[in-house]
Parts: C-alpha cells; structure tokens; sequence
C-alpha cells in the first residue's frame, strides 16, 4: 500500500508541476461554468414565465439544474480523460523511466493502481470545479444534497472506468498521442453504443446498449444508487485494470 | 554474488542470449566486454529482472530472478543505458522518490540521499531541474539512483556512453571507489575501459560467451609468453641491424627476434622470450657488454584489443569512434 502511495505522489507531482494539470482545470472550469451560467439562465427563465402564467407550483433545483448539469459532466468528461490517462505509461516507455519502477522492489499492480488513482485525484479535482458552481446553489435556494453525492460517487465510478481503459491503452504504446488518440475514440464508441436500443430491440443490441458508459450514468443523476449500475462501473475498473497488468507483464517478454 | 546458469533469451526470429554461464565473486568489479548488439543489455535486464529468461537460471545473492524477484530487486542497483530520470524533478526530490521506491524511509532516506550526493558529487545540482542537467551530471545522478539503497549488487549498462573524456575519467575512478562496498557488473564496448577499472571480464559475441578470465590471465593467455620491446644504438658508429639481432638470438631463452624500426643509429626489436624474469636482464647484459647503448627495454602486454580480435575472430565495430569530418 505504502508503494501505491508513493507512486499515486510522484503521478499528481507531474501532473501539477507541468502545464497538464492547469490546462485541464482551466478548460473543464470554463467549459463548466458556461454549461452551469446556462442552465441558471433557463432556470431564472422559465421560473419567471411560470409565475406569469399563473402556476404555482414550486421549481425544484435538483430537477432543472443538478440533473441535467450532472449528465453534461459526464459527456465532457469523455473529452478529458484521455488527456489525463494518455501519459501514465506511454511516457514511461519512451524516457525509459519504467525500467526504473520495473527493477525496483514494487508489484507491477502496485505500479499500476498508484497511477489509476494519481487519475481518479485529479479527476475529482475537475469535479471540484463543478461543487464550487452547485455551492451557490446551495448558498441562494434549497436544493436536496443526497441525489448530488449520489451523482458525484456515478461520475467517479464512470470516470473511473474509463480511466482505467485508458490507463491500460497507454501501456500499449510509446507515443503519448496514439494512445490518447485511442483512448479518444474508445470513450466515444463506449458513449455512442446505446444509440443501437432507439431502434433495434434483438440481443446484440441490448448487449451492445448495455457496454455503454452513459446509459449506467442515468440512474445515478437522478440520484438513485442502483447496484447493477454500480457493480457495471466496479467490473469495467477491474477489468482494465487487469489487462493494463497482462499488458505490463507482456511488455517484459515481449520487448 | 551472482551465479548465472546456461542463461538464454530467445525472441520470435533472434537467440539473443544463448547458453551464458558466469559466477561473480563478492566485491568484483566485473566487466561485460562485447561489440554492439552482442547480448550485453540483455543479459543485464535478466539479472535485473526486467526480463524474464527464455531459459536456463540466475540467482543473485542467492535468489533466483525468476522465483524471488523482490528479494532480487532489494539488492541489486541498476543504471541504465539511458538514466532513468524523471526531466520534471529536482535531483534530491528524484533520489528521494527512488529511495522511497527502494524502500527506504525518515532519517534514513535523508541520510541515505545527502550520502549519494556527495559520493557521486551531485550535492552542487541538489536543487536544480534534471532535465536542465548535462550529460555528465545525469549519469552520475544516475550512479546515485542505482547505489541508493546500499544495494549489494551493482549493475552498470555502459556508464561513460555519451561522456566527454574528463567525464569519463571521473566516472571510472568512481566506479572504482564503490567497488570495495558493491560487486559491479558494468558492460562496455570500449576495450581499455575494462583493463582500466575491471578484474574480471566476460566477453561475450552474438549472445555467445567467448571468454571468462580475470584481465591479467587473458592478457597471459592470449600471448602464452612474455615479449620484450628493445631499442639499441651505437655510441659511436652507425649500427649494423643483422649483426645486431643475430647477437641477440644467441642469448639463451630469445625464442624470436623480430626487427621493428631503424632510425639512424637506433635499432628498435621486439623479443619474444620462452623464459622466465632473467631473460631481461641477459638481454641487457648481452648489448652493454657488445659496447652498444642500450636506450630501453620494456615488457610488452597485448592489449584486451588484440585479445579480444583474436578471441572473437572479427572486427571490433565502434561506430562512436569513427571520426567526423569537419568542414571549414
């Protein structure tokens, strides 16, 4: 555990000593913030045409703001996550650097789940650009924080996930683009799988709608904790995680 | 110290590594003698468990690479061809996140870090970004990272590769000075390299093992008997070179005199001799006692070149040392 640590360190120390980890957080606040000035506009919007037409009935923030703000997140965050995986091993290969970690006295699973996290964390940090927004929420209306905690553990869980497919793309090459490149496209197919179900109902379709990322993320931006969809994310994290240390082990017989 | 069996490395089409066999005593500085491209990084890697052996065993301070790797791991240090430096670190938040790797800790890593920087004379660039170090500098923060952790075993691919002359001058003599705390296995192309810092050397060709010997026997081996070099002249008159060797074949354990130079009145041969340490001195005394001036008289030992040419049966290829043409 005590080399996880020390692994997950030196991975955020890169990230925050280079422009990468500024960049992103500057990109994700900016594309957030926009998304959230929206939503907050809609919102003030149709309130007021409510109130006009005489309905009394009270707006609900969680409805008409976090929700939908939550699933926006998790389509930006596609965007994001192969620039945050693309360099964890890739980079290793080309300096050298990984004969290093690999001849020291540490479990190449303890290489490996060190760098997931290092990804996870700065991950969450993005998403402490969108806490910072839904704290005026908080600050100026009433809204129910349960379905938020709910909404943020889904975007780790499937960020998560994709992190760690990307994490294993990024051991199959010494080019840092290549392996952003596919990390790009495998995010957007994972994303773009569930469009099979709005026409097509036989079995590969259902398995295909199934494999996709975002149709697990509903339950969870509504606030719901479903299991299934939970034990989807934890398998697809295990799995990558499992092959990124096949494709670890291969790289020694192989190179 | 490192016991290695029958070792082999295969790949899909190549035999990289091919039934290598060596021990190395504890405290040896060892050097690994090949031309490019013979085995020798490869080999390195299988001791250092970066590779896992196709076949045949290697255990290093008594463990196995293949069975206990952690253990192996914990003592052995290894630089690389290329140090394996993070560009974005500092050099002691490098050597202290290695020494964390290595398993080091508190009191200790900040002794074990300040140790390193001054064997390997890194303290003055402590505080400086290493990929905003020279080349001379890396390699020795590179030499840091490997003894960081006291390792018992030392592993060395090519340490003065890339170094300008004073660099490597440097870091031969520190190589040498660790000796006495590690046993170093350092592979190399260049061949004084070895005569220079090493005891033993292996020597190995197109993954094969060519010769195990320490530095003075080969050097013995490959000749079977000492040569002298002489150089006589006359004081007062020009010498006549026939008469010259003929005098010297006459003194008894002169097996062959060869002829090597002639300028003006100094005649250089070269003896090679059958006999033991007196054979000089009769030298010497057969040319004073003809009334010539004996100049010098030295003993000559093949050089691990030659050695190597002859052992190996082809050319040394060293493609760094081909010289570049300068255009003015």
């Amino acid at each position: 555990m005590r080399n996880v640590w020390i692994i997950c360190r030196k991975e955020l120390r890169s990230y925050f000593v280079s422009p990468v980890a500024y960049i992103l957080l500057i990109m994700f606040g900016l594309i957030f913030g926009f998304f959230f000035w929206n939503a907050l506009g809609a919102f003030v919007f149709e309130s007021i045409q409510s109130q006009m037409s005489g309905r009394s009935f009270p707006m609900n923030l969680n409805e008409w703001i976090i929700r939908p703000l939550l699933s926006n997140v998790s389509v930006i965050g596609l965007f994001f996550i192969p620039m945050i995986t693309m360099r964890l091993f890739a980079e290793e290969k080309r300096t050298g650097t990984i004969e290093l970690l690999v001849t020291s006295p540490v479990r190449d699973i303890e290489i490996i789940l060190g760098k997931w996290l290092a990804s996870v964390a700065l991950y969450a940090c993005l998403l402490v650009f969108t806490a910072l927004n839904f704290a005026f929420l908080f600050r100026y209306g009433n809204p129910d924080w349960k379905p938020l905690l709910v909404g943020y553990l889904g975007l780790l869980l499937q960020a998560g996930a994709l992190l760690a497919i990307g994490t294993f793309i990024s051991t199959l090459t010494k080019n840092q683009i290549i392996a952003g490149a596919v990390t790009f496209g495998v995010c957007l197919l994972l994303w773009v799988l569930e469009w099979v179900s709005g026409y097509e109902t036989a079995a590969w379709a259902r398995v295909l709608a199934y494999m996709s990322v975002i149709t697990h993320f509903e339950s969870f931006g509504k606030g719901v904790l479903d299991s299934k969809d939970a034990v989807f994310y934890v398998t697809v994290i295990f799995l990558g995680l499992f092959f990124t240390a096949r494709s670890m082990e291969s790289l020694r017989w192989r190179s | 110290m490192i016991n290695v069996k029958d070792l082999t490395k295969r790949y899909a089409r190549t035999t990289a590594v091919d039934h290598i066999s060596f021990e190395v005593a504890q405290g040896q500085i060892v050097g690994f003698l090949g031309p490019n491209g013979a085995g020798k990084t490869t080999t390195m890697r299988m001791l250092t468990c970066f590779l896992p052996p196709s076949s045949g065993t290697a255990t290093v301070a008594g463990f196995d690479v293949l069975e206990q790797p952690l253990q192996v791991k914990k003592r052995i240090g290894y630089l690389p061809e290329t140090p394996p430096i993070y560009p974005e670190m500092s050099t002691s938040e490098y050597l202290r996140f290695v020494g964390k790797l290595k398993g080091l800790s508190g009191a200790e890593l900040d002794r074990r870090v300040d140790y390193v920087c001054g064997r390997c004379a890194v303290a003055e660039v402590k505080t400086k970004l290493l990929g905003k170090l020279s080349k001379g500098y890396r390699q020795r923060v590179g030499l840091a990272q490997a003894i960081i952790h006291n390792p018992d075993v030392l592993i060395l691919d090519e340490p003065t590769a890339g170094l300008d002359p004073k660099q490597i001058n440097e870091t031969r003599d520190l190589i040498k000075d660790l000796a006495g705390d590690h046993t170093i296995v350092l592979s190399t192309h260049i061949l004084p390299e070895v005569e220079q810092t090493c005891q033993q050397v292996i020597i190995i060709n197109r993954g094969k093992l060519v010769a195990t010997d320490s530095v003075r026997n080969l050097q013995a081996r490959a000749r079977g008997a000492e040569s002298v070099l002489i150089e006589v002249a006359g004081r007062t008159d020009v010498l006549d070179p026939l008469m010259v060797q003929r005098k010297l074949e006459q003194v008894p354990g002169i097996a062959r005199v060869v002829a090597k130079q002639e300028l003006d009145s100094r005649l250089v041969f070269e003896l090679e001799t059958s006999k033991g340490p007196f054979v000089r001195g009769d030298v010497a005394r057969a040319v004073v006692e003809s009334g010539w001036d004996l100049n010098e008289l030295r003993p000559t030992a093949m050089s691990l070149e030659e050695i190597f040419l002859q052992l190996t049966g082809e050319d040394v290829s060293k493609p760094e040392e081909t010289p570049v043409e300068v255009h003015a």
